[in-house]
């Protein structure tokens, strides 16, 4: 319901702004042009976006996401000390987490909800530090190569729309570092 | 560098390939497959791009964006951001499609290799949908009450926008 709330705002706003500033038939021909910019947009990302889907079927089915998921183990296991007590949710985290750095969105979902399970038993709808955390580390994103976003540039024109790479993971990093930071510092203090 | 960010593209798609294959995985069957799901992804997302760019669209030819420009600058000056970045900030954590709608109509409009249109990229790419992972995640689980996980979380998109700013300042001077 929220979308619907902005989205009607948004319209209502356009109209009555355009009117007072006089600039109605301005936002008539948005209205009437936008949809078509949705169109053009699909249109020019629809090509690389089927590519990068593809190519991720390719890590999914190789199993480049066990490897990562290997490697991450010490450190999410101190992220989680104590979902790292049973092997089989802390599995489903790291491959979570590996899943997400590889941008496997489709893939990471299921083994997040799957680890979140495992640590709900016998929680009786109150969130668990640990699962507040697992769920802020899965809204902050983590994906090493934002495969959308660049295509999104390459289709208006950027001749090299990756060299936005270093500041989406100096970006991520923060984002990620102060999410995990807001976690430990709030659970000291919203004890119900 | 220059060339780094050229060949990634390739250098990715030779290098999973080449992974792949040596791991007895069917390459171009798995390519095929996934590429015939983000047909499936385009669908799913194009009807929120209708709605979400004609608003936007509207929304801009009003005049509206500038007049809470105006009033926003000073505030959003001091943060490093650009007035112009608000509705993609505000609609990021609620709808993944939105923001990709909202993004992509700055990225257009300001070029994609403009300082805003990086930032509003940036932005994008470093962040998620919070409001719909919480959901998600809470909703299979049965959890009712989530404590501080949406505070927390939206401590860190915050801190992704102003990073994005500060990030793209530094990386392109």
């Amino acid at each position: 319901m929220t979308m619907a709330v902005v989205w009607t705002g948004m319209v209502v706003v356009s109209v009555l702004c355009g009117l007072a500033t006089g600039r109605g038939d301005q936002v008539a021909a948005a209205a009437v042009e936008g949809a078509g910019a949705a169109v053009e947009l699909c249109l020019s990302i629809g090509g690389m976006l089927c590519l990068w889907m593809g190519v991720m079927e390719v890590m999914r089915r190789s199993g480049l996401a066990d490897g990562l998921s290997r490697l991450l183990s010490p450190v999410l296991g101190r992220l989680f000390p104590n979902a790292a007590g049973d092997r089989e949710t802390m599995d489903c985290i790291c491959a979570n987490v590996s899943a997400n750095l590889l941008g496997l969105g489709n893939a990471a979902t299921p083994l997040g909800i799957q680890a979140a399970q495992r640590m709900s038993r016998g929680s009786s709808g109150r969130a668990s530090d640990e699962m507040c955390m697992l769920v802020v580390c899965n809204t902050a994103s983590i994906q090493l190569i934002p495969t959308t976003v660049a295509t999104v540039r390459a289709a208006a024109g950027s001749q090299t729309p990756f060299d936005i790479l270093p500041a989406v993971w100096l970006a991520s990093s923060l984002s990620v570092g102060v999410g995990i930071l807001a976690c430990k510092l709030l659970a000291r203090v919203w004890r119900n | 560098m220059q060339l780094f960010f050229t060949m990634v593209v390739p250098f990715t798609i030779a290098g999973v390939a080449l992974y792949g294959l040596g791991r007895g995985v069917d390459v171009y069957d798995a390519l095929a497959k996934g590429a015939g799901a983000g047909l499936e992804v385009l669908l799913r997302i194009f009807p929120a791009l209708v709605g979400l760019m004609t608003a936007v669209a509207m929304l801009r030819a009003s005049g509206a964006l500038e007049l809470a420009a105006g009033a926003l600058a000073p505030l959003l000056d001091r943060l490093g951001l650009s007035a112009q970045l608000l509705p993609l900030m505000l609609v990021r954590p609620i709808s993944g499609s939105a923001a990709l709608g909202v993004g992509a109509e700055l990225i257009q409009t300001y070029g994609p290799d403009s300082q805003l249109g990086r930032t509003a990229a940036v932005m994008l790419g470093s962040t998620e949908t919070t409001f719909y992972t919480i959901a998600v995640y809470f909703g299979a689980i049965g959890i009712t009450r989530t404590r501080y996980a949406v505070p927390a979380a939206l401590c860190a998109d915050l801190a992704g926008f102003l990073a994005a700013a500060w990030a793209v300042r530094i990386c392109f001077p």
